[in-house]
């Protein structure tokens, strides 16, 4: 029986993995919430959102690499950051201006929103694949290990390593601060708690002469920061390619959801409990049973709940779950 | 803006359309088009029996196209015996367990329906039922896939001819509705709309990663055919003459035998392709036919005025009576049936089945934006909006390079932005049918043919 190797085993292959994916999720997840707790939607948009943030960004550090410009150990693409967000808040703005403010105004019923987020959907990832191509793109650059998994051993003497990529770290550093910021502004500010206040009951926060479109505003600006910054740290951390972002969608509504809806600390939770989920679950726990039980007992099968070709529909089928039994969310969060 | 158009004139200019195709493109290209275009109105029409009829949002399109694909493998390919007699079996009684085990959820529900630990009951049967379904059926799946993994590796299907597997596709997807129906109706529209998405995900996730069932992302390639190959019409004889006939003045034109019998040859084999497709699309208008007769007349009968009420005043209708619950879940299956059946259809033309190329953009959000801009609650409205968006999203390739050349005439041939725009032309498709969507939302949000509003 060896307790310290079962343990580093986990951390290396589930609970490292998982603290980053379930960041991405967490940032993409509060995005969704928000949109959906401020301007009444789900957004089908979203995920191409983040893909156009990232593809901004990755040109941006294309041109800054030309100009011989880098960030030393950390990766260009923080530095292009900025632009990305700048960029992204834009065409928010226009989109929000030139289709959904009709939209708000008429008070359409959420079906058409999501009809309407659907063509922006479409323009978006047109967009983005004929701007920067529909193929794979690794734009990391910077130093890629903190840590090595071939170093951990030498360094304790354990059998198992544990390796920490930097992208993991930056991710996880880029979170808490983007979500302390957050939940500051959200909790703390007269202008977050403005936008609380719309979110949970409209009519009676513009009695209170709150003025909504500073709300939708700010609303938008908040979304493209989150959406940009969690589309570049998934890129950075896997890689770049347009569908894959579409894809992600998926997942992070069910965070979303499964956080419920309209609530952005339970999003943020959500994106861990999926992320989590996704990977303890397809993760073949044999050799972790082999370290802590004793020698006679160990397990001949796999020990995997369900194979690794399953991961999204885990996300997919957790969702479904909770809507059935609790379809305000686990959180708690409202139904508009 | 036109008030009312009336469809026989969009129908005919849709017509003229393809023609012209035919006339300045090739014939091949204008037929392959139409057929795409009335498999996407079939599909177009079961995805506005939910919406338009019945206001059920159903993102899962995608997943119910997979399942009629599957059933065309299910039951053209011949079976596989040695996979059968490996572990046909094991399969069976997983199968068993697998019935059982949804059998007794829905009895629980039944039953328990008062209890307070009925869903913790229901989630329990589940999460222990994956692990126990992935020993019991492990052994066989292995042995199935391992046999002659190449060329087989699954169980095949019942070897009957394909047309049959248009109506399983519809009796499989309707089941699968069913279950999907009892599980996810009950939600808001949004919330609905997430989970059909997922649902279908979770479909596809099935059908591209059990091989045993489905060969997976190894595909099912030469499938059965209702109509004759192309390789069996070049040798016959009636065809040869049928194509003499047709070209007999070009044909008489020449004089040297030789040349004659080259021309001839070459006339059959490229005839011989259009007559496929001909032959397919003569199938399909019929089906299109039908299924539009029928939905007409549903949508005029007292059933299809029950639906409309319900749709358009939930409560006033269940205050007059209507079991609303069971009419959706009804209408859910119907319509799931009509995609599953075009799903089929869609694979009986293509000839294979690739589970890895289902997307949502594709295969579910074109089909809505084809109901929404037809114009949503009319048949005749789901039809058209099938023609016209497969017409714009084949055409626009050509026409955005068109386009390009235009604007990029003056670049040099060698300019970088000329040729990374002439590369990325195929995805202005997608600008354009965003566009569309969008401005049709805005301008004409009940699409371009509205529903007849019968004024008493």
């Amino acid at each position: 029986m060896d307790y310290l190797n079962s343990i580093i085993l986990l951390t290396n292959f589930i609970i490292v993995p998982g603290i980053t994916y379930g960041s991405q999720l967490a940032l993409g997840a509060i995005g969704v919430t928000l949109i959906y707790g401020v301007l009444r939607f789900a957004n089908f948009a979203y995920g191409d959102l983040m893909a156009f943030g990232t593809m901004v960004v990755i040109l941006m550090t294309w041109y800054l690499q030309s100009k011989g410009i880098s960030f030393g150990l950390l990766p260009t693409a923080l530095l292009a950051l900025p632009v990305g967000i700048l960029l992204t808040i834009a065409v928010s703005l226009l989109f929000d201006k030139t289709v959904f403010e009709y939209y708000r105004n008429k008070k359409s019923n959420p079906v058409t929103f999501i009809v309407v987020s659907l063509g922006i959907m479409f323009v978006l990832n047109a967009l983005v694949r004929i701007i920067i191509g529909p193929n794979d793109i690794n734009f990391m650059d910077g130093h890629k290990f903190i840590m090595k998994a071939r170093e951990f051993k030498q360094l304790t003497g354990l059998n198992e390593g544990l390796a920490i990529k930097s992208t993991q770290v930056i991710t996880l550093v880029t979170t808490i601060i983007t979500c302390s910021i957050l939940f500051y502004f959200l909790n703390k500010t007269k202008t977050g708690k403005s936008m609380r206040a719309y979110s949970n009951n409209e009519d009676l926060a513009l009695l209170s002469g709150i003025d909504p479109k500073k709300i939708v505003l700010l609303t938008w600006i908040i979304v493209s920061i989150l959406a940009t910054v969690a589309g570049t740290l998934y890129g950075l951390d896997k890689s770049f390619k347009p569908f894959t972002y579409f894809n992600n969608l998926l997942p992070i509504f069910a965070a979303t959801i499964v956080g419920g809806i309209g609530n952005p600390l339970g999003a943020f939770y959500g994106g861990f409990l999926i992320a989590f989920s996704e990977i303890g679950l397809t993760y073949a726990y044999k050799k972790f049973f082999k370290y802590i039980m004793p020698e006679n007992l160990e397990p001949s099968t796999l020990i995997q709940f369900i194979s690794t070709d399953y991961k999204f529909a885990i996300s997919f089928a957790i969702l479904i779950i909770v809507l059935i039994f609790r379809p305000n969310g686990i959180f708690k969060g409202k139904v508009i | 803006m036109i008030k009312n158009i009336d469809f026989r004139i969009c129908f005919s200019v849709m017509t003229l359309l393809t023609i012209l195709v035919g006339l300045f493109q090739s014939w091949g290209i204008a037929l392959s088009m139409l057929n795409l275009c009335l498999i996407s109105a079939v599909m177009a029409m079961g995805v506005n029996i939910q919406w338009g009829f019945a206001g059920l949002i159903n993102f899962g399109v995608m997943g119910f196209l997979a399942i009629g694909g599957l059933a065309t493998v299910l039951v053209s390919v011949p079976p596989v015996n040695e996979a059968w007699s490996a572990g046909g079996v094991g399969i069976l009684i997983s199968g068993l367990f697998l019935a059982t085990v949804v059998t007794s959820i829905f009895i629980i529900n039944k039953k328990l329906s008062k209890n307070k630990y009925k869903n913790y009951f229901v989630f329990l049967i589940i999460i222990l039922s994956i692990p126990l379904l992935k020993l019991i059926a492990g052994p066989s799946i292995s042995k199935i896939e391992s046999i002659n993994a190449a060329t087989s590796g699954f169980l095949g299907g019942a070897n009957l001819p394909i047309i049959f597997s248009w109506f399983v596709g519809a009796i499989l997807s309707a089941l699968v509705a069913f279950v999907v129906g009892k599980v996810c109706l009950g939600l808001r529209s949004d919330y609905l709309a997430i989970s059909t998405l997922l649902v279908s995900g979770i479909i596809i996730t099935i059908v591209k990663h059990e091989e045993w069932l489905s060969r997976g992302v190894k595909n099912v390639i030469g499938l059965k055919r209702p109509v004759p190959y192309e390789v069996n019409l070049q040798k016959s004889e009636w065809f040869i003459n049928l194509v003499q006939f047709f070209n007999s003045s070009k044909l008489s034109n020449i004089l040297e035998p030789e040349v004659k019998i080259s021309l001839l040859n070459q006339l059959v084999i490229s005839s011989s392709g259009v007559f496929v497709k001909l032959c397919f699309s003569l199938i399909f208008l019929v089906i299109v036919f039908i299924i539009l007769y029928f939905s007409e007349k549903a949508l005029n009968s007292p059933w299809g005025r029950m639906m409309r009420a319900i749709r358009d005043n939930e409560e006033a209708a269940r205050a007059m009576g209507k079991n609303v619950v069971k009419q959706h879940l009804f209408i859910f299956m119907l319509g799931s049936a009509i995609i599953g059946f075009a799903g089929a259809m869609l694979v009986t033309y293509d000839g294979l089945f690739t589970p890895s190329s289902y997307q949502p953009l594709r295969y579910t959000f074109l089909i809505w934006v084809m109901v929404l801009l037809g114009g949503t609650g009319n048949n005749y409205g789901a039809v058209l909006g099938g023609f016209v968006v497969w017409f714009i999203w084949i055409q626009s390739a050509p026409f955005a390079m068109v386009v390009i050349n235009l604007f990029t005439g003056h670049l040099d041939e060698t300019s970088y932005i000329k040729g990374h725009l002439q590369n990325s032309v195929p995805y202005f498709r997608y600008l354009i049918m965003g566009l569309g969507l969008l401005l049709v939302m805005r301008y004409r949000p009940e699409g371009l043919l509205p529903e007849k509003v019968i004024k008493n």
